[in-house]
Order: structure tokens, then C-alpha cells, then sequence
């Protein structure tokens, strides 16, 4: 047996890390500008749970219209029709070609663009018309503003991947007499969710963060808004701003868990090396074989296939 | 056309399974096709030959429509494809009855093109039940027994990435075949597979023209195309060259293009 080569200097810079975090670590806990206490005191404030409430939903009501949108957009692009096409691309160069934040601003000012919104044949009479202020409140105009702008970004993901899937599936699919919208929805989408999956992950966390910017509109009952809106009357930023931290952190950890799964789910036949798993599961009677990944157990959890023709009882939560 | 004397003495025509008329198609300037005119038989075998870049993969994409006519015309099995004629004029169809047309022609591709997301079994599952409506079960069953005809039935839940080339290129015939259709076009099929594997698919190909399948096969396979086929079709430069009786042409081939051809490949 041939001794190892040693890396001497490897274990110096770890315990040299390690020394350097733990410091930090325990003068952040001790810090007085921390405070720590109100840390705890407003984590679980309801002005703040409600807030981050608001927040979640600014971002999934967004995010929603914004992959719809973003599908159409990129299907038009994709388009015979020139007309369709440059629409889309005009859309993309003017929702991606300016700040959010500037974007947000002009919805805020909405009624003073237009003050009513009418509904009917143009240059007649209107059927209905509603005051624009009256029509539309600062949490929908928030919506709109973020949806339309991410709907830009969407729309080139979503193009991405659609072009990343082989010619020949459509050809095939259209071969077995299948139609446009068959072939889109059975065959061309769930592959290209492969491709479109991981940087739609990264649009719904850049999603939740970019909520904070809708006090532009403005529209302040969100987290970030709130937190600031609170320090203002206690004249204590510093722990509020560590509370809304630490609840935006909570929810990009579980979409970040969600998107693990999604991911798994998509890289069907394509993605998994391990043989099949469906046919291990069809002729094992009932054992189940594999790795389990647990959410917060660190290390994934082994179950050996047991010879016994009952499952696991709790395949999930074995420890 | 053939007549078949029906037993009362009337005489009713049968079209041929395909026939072509003075089929052209150009690319922008590049004309591939240069007035193809052919007619294939019912329970014919034919294979198209020729050196690459000569027209028969895009002649065979013209067959279902996969591929649009710049002249001439087309139909399977008495049926104008791609075109409605009325009062002397051809209208292009719609999409939805040109996918109607093509239910009952089955193709087998050079890259196989099964569905990577589905399992064998799903991909032979899916036209029955999404195109023709028919029942779950019932699809189910006929779809493990086309399995079984091409021997991959204990490879039904298998995904394609976990199949060797051959076995994905059974899969993709019982796929098409799962449509009962009438007509079956390959194109090269056994040209992207390792050479240890071509057999199983060729046996595949010869069980299925036993069965008195109608096929048109783009091949380089000359052996086949001898033991096999009923009509051999040599094409070049977008023109048939030669046509007739595959061991006639393969053995004494009339035309000197031909005759280079084949001087190459047997």
C-alpha cells in the first residue's frame, strides 16, 4: 500500500476558517448592536408575520402571471407571424430595457395617466368606466408592475427552453398524427421544463427579494416596508432589518427545497443514472430501494432493500 | 391501378397504396426533387436507395405531409395528401386534417425520436390515447403485445436513455405501429445504430413486410433490400434512376450511376 500524498496546508486553512466564522460568530452574538432580544421579540411581531404574508403572496400572485405571460410571449416570438413576433420583441425591449423600480414607479402613477378605465368600442360612448383609482388598489398595481416586468425575463427562459428540445420530437409527435397543441403540452413542454426549471428557481427567489421594492408604487405592507416602517417609530433598524433577513431567508429556503423536487420530477428518462426506478419498484414486491432524500437530515437516508414483502412503515422519516 | 374482379363480374378499382406524380421540392433555389413520379402497391415493399443528398428522405417526409409539395401531387391510398382538390383547384388542407392523414401513416426515424420522459410502454401508449381517444386499458394491452412482437416486453417500463439503439428502434416501430396504420415510411433506420444491432431491427422490419405491411424504406441496407424488398427505387440528384426488381438492379444494374453506386456500396 502506497502512503498517501498529505496536504498539511489543507488542514492549517480549515481550522483557520473555522477559527476566523466562530469569531465572528460569537462577537455578532454578544454585539449590543444586535440586539438580539428584539430579534426575538418582533421575529414572531404580527405586523411583521402579517407583513411576510403580504410579501409571499405579492410574489406567487406575480410570479404566476408572469410564467403564463411569459409562455405566450415566448410562443409568439417563436411565431411565422413577423407582426406577433416583433410585438413580443417590442414587449421584451421595453419591460427588460428599464428598471424595475422606474417601472414600478409609472404603475404607482397610473391614475394620473389614465384616470378612468373604460370599457367599450373605441371613440363611442363607453359601457362601463370605472375611476382608475377606484379600480385599482396599490396591492394590484404592485402585481401588475412586478408581473409585466418579470413576464420579460419568463418569456426568454421559457424560449430557451423550447428550442432546447430535439427537432425530431416534434417531427415524431406530428408523425403519429398528434396535434400543434398536443405535441406542445405532452411532448415539447415537460422536456423543455428541464431546461426551464432551474432558472425559473431563480427568478421566483429574485422574485421575493424584488418585492421589496414596491414601496415605490407605494405600497408598504410588505416585509421589508413594514420592518423599516416599525424601526422608524422604536429608532432600532439594525434588529428589525435581521428579522425581515431572516424571514426572507425562510421562504427562499423552501422554494429552494421545492425546486429540488420539481427538478427531480422533470429529469424523468433523462437526467436519473440510477437504474429505472419505477421497474425495480413493479418487481420488488413491494420493498422499497434506494436513497430517500429527507429534508433536514443532513445526510440522505439509505433503506436496504429488507426481504420482507410489507414496505417500510415510514420510508420518509427513518433516522 | 389494379382491377380486382369482384364475383359478380363488376370490376371495382383499387388505388395504390401511394402514388406519386411528378413530385417536386425545392429548398429556396435548391430543387431536391425533380418530378418524382412512383406508385407503390399495397403490401409492396420498397426500398429507396441512392447516395445522400439524392431526394429520398425528403421524399419520404413528403408521403406524410411532413414535408409541403412545391409541384405535382401526392396520395395514399386513393386520398390526395396535404391538398383538397375542388373544381380543378388544390387548397392546402388545415392543420388538423393533415394530422388526420397522418394517423394512418406510420414513420420510423433515423435518430429513433422516442420520447425521453416516457417509458417504453407510455411512448407506444401515447398516439392511441391522445389521437384516437380509445381507452387506457385497452391501449394498454395491445400496446405490451406490439411490445412483445418486437421482443422488448419485459423492457415495457424501461425509459428510452436506459435501451440500447436497437431496442429504442423496435420501441419507435411498435410506437408507429400502435396507430394501425396502413402504410409504414423508414427513414434509415438502421443507420444510427451500432453495427452489432442492425440485425434486430432488420428482423423486426422483415416480420412486419411478411405481415403484408405496405413499406417504404430508405435504406443503405443492400442485403435487405435483396432478401426483402419487392421494388428497389435508385435515386440521384432528386431523380429516380433506375426502378424495378431489387435482385435485377443489384445484379445488373442498367445505369452507370447505378452502377458507381453500387460498385461502392456492395
Amino acid at each position: 500500500m502506497a502512503i498517501k500524498l498529505r496536504h498539511p496546508l489543507r488542514m492549517v486553512f480549515a481550522i483557520l476558517i473555522v477559527v476566523i466564522f466562530v469569531s465572528i460568530v460569537v462577537d455578532a452574538a454578544v454585539r449590543p448592536a444586535y440586539d438580539w432580544p428584539a430579534v426575538g421579540k418582533y421575529l414572531f411581531d404580527r405586523r411583521i408575520s402579517q407583513a411576510a404574508v403580504v410579501t409571499l403572496q405579492l410574489t406567487v400572485y406575480s410570479m404566476v402571471i408572469a410564467i403564463i405571460l411569459g409562455v405566450i410571449l415566448a410562443v409568439m416570438r417563436l411565431s411565422p407571424n413577423p407582426v406577433v413576433k416583433s410585438l413580443a420583441w417590442f414587449y421584451l425591449w421595453v419591460f427588460r430595457g428599464t428598471p424595475v423600480y422606474v417601472q414600478l414607479t409609472i404603475w404607482g402613477l397610473i391614475s394620473l395617466i389614465y384616470s378612468s378605465i373604460d370599457i367599450g368600442i373605441p371613440f363611442m360612448d363607453p359601457w362601463v368606466s370605472f375611476s382608475t383609482n377606484a379600480a385599482l388598489s396599490t396591492f394590484t398595481i404592485a402585481i401588475i408592475g412586478l408581473a409585466l416586468n418579470e413576464a420579460a425575463y419568463m418569456a426568454e427562459i421559457v424560449r430557451a427552453g423550447l428550442l432546447a428540445v430535439d427537432r425530431g420530437q416534434e417531427e415524431a409527435a406530428t408523425a403519429l398524427g398528434m396535434s400543434w397543441a398536443q405535441t406542445m403540452t405532452r411532448v415539447i413542454l415537460p422536456q423543455s421544463m428541464r431546461v426551464i426549471i432551474p432558472p425559473t428557481g431563480n427568478e421566483v427567489i429574485s422574485m421575493l427579494k424584488t418585492t421589496s421594492l414596491v414601496t415605490a408604487v407605494p405600497f408598504s405592507f410588505e416585509l421589508f416596508t413594514r420592518s423599516r416602517d416599525i424601526s422608524a417609530e422604536t429608532f432600532n433598524p439594525i434588529p428589525l432589518l435581521i428579522v425581515a433577513s431572516i424571514w426572507y431567508l425562510f421562504f427562499t429556503s423552501i422554494l429552494m427545497v421545492g425546486q429540488y423536487f420539481l427538478e427531480k420530477r422533470f429529469a424523468r428518462g433523462v437526467g436519473d443514472r440510477q437504474p429505472d426506478r419505477k421497474d425495480a419498484v413493479g418487481t420488488a414486491t413491494g420493498t422499497f430501494t434506494g436513497v430517500v432524500p429527507v429534508v433536514g437530515a443532513g445526510q440522505p437516508t439509505v433503506i436496504a432493500p429488507s426481504g420482507q414483502d410489507d414496505p417500510p412503515a415510514n420510508p420518509g422519516g427513518v433516522k | 391501378m389494379t382491377d380486382v374482379n369482384t364475383q359478380g363480374g363488376a370490376s371495382v378499382t383499387i388505388p395504390p397504396m401511394v402514388l406519386a406524380e411528378q413530385v417536386s421540392k425545392s429548398f429556396g433555389s435548391n430543387e431536391v426533387l425533380k418530378s418524382i413520379s412512383l406508385e407503390v402497391k399495397r403490401g409492396e415493399v420498397m426500398c429507396l436507395v441512392g447516395p445522400s443528398g439524392s431526394g429520398k428522405s425528403t421524399f419520404l417526409r413528403c408521403i406524410n405531409h411532413l414535408e409541403v409539395l412545391s409541384a405535382g401531387r401526392l396520395s395514399v391510398d386513393g386520398e390526395l395528401i396535404g391538398y383538397r382538390e375542388a373544381n380543378g383547384k388544390l387548397f392546402e388542407m388545415a392543420p388538423k386534417e393533415a394530422a388526420r392523414q397522418r394517423r394512418d401513416i406510420g414513420m420510423v426515424f433515423q435518430r429513433f425520436n422516442l420520447f425521453p420522459h416516457m417509458t417504453a410502454l407510455q411512448n407506444v401508449m401515447e398516439a392511441p390515447i391522445r389521437v384516437k381517444g380509445l381507452p387506457k386499458a385497452q391501449v394498454e394491452q395491445s400496446a405490451l403485445d406490439l411490445l412483445a412482437r418486437v421482443g422488448l416486453a419485459e423492457r415495457a417500463n424501461y425509459y428510452p436513455a436506459h435501451l440500447s439503439g436497437g431496442q429504442q428502434q423496435r420501441v419507435a416501430i411498435a410506437r408507429a405501429l400502435a396507430m394501425e396504420p396502413k402504410l409504414m415510411l423508414f427513414d434509415e433506420p438502421t443507420s444510427a445504430l451500432d453495427p452489432e444491432l442492425v440485425g434486430e431491427v432488420l428482423d423486426v422490419m422483415k416480420g412486419l413486410a411478411k405481415s403484408g405491411m405496405t413499406m417504404i424504406v430508405v435504406t443503405h441496407e443492400m442485403g435487405f433490400a435483396k432478401e426483402v424488398a419487392d421494388s428497389l427505387v435508385f435515386m440521384d440528384g432528386g431523380v429516380v434512376v433506375e426502378a424495378g426488381d431489387p435482385d435485377e438492379i443489384l445484379t445488373n444494374p442498367q445505369h452507370r450511376r447505378t452502377q458507381a453506386f453500387l460498385s461502392k456500396v456492395l
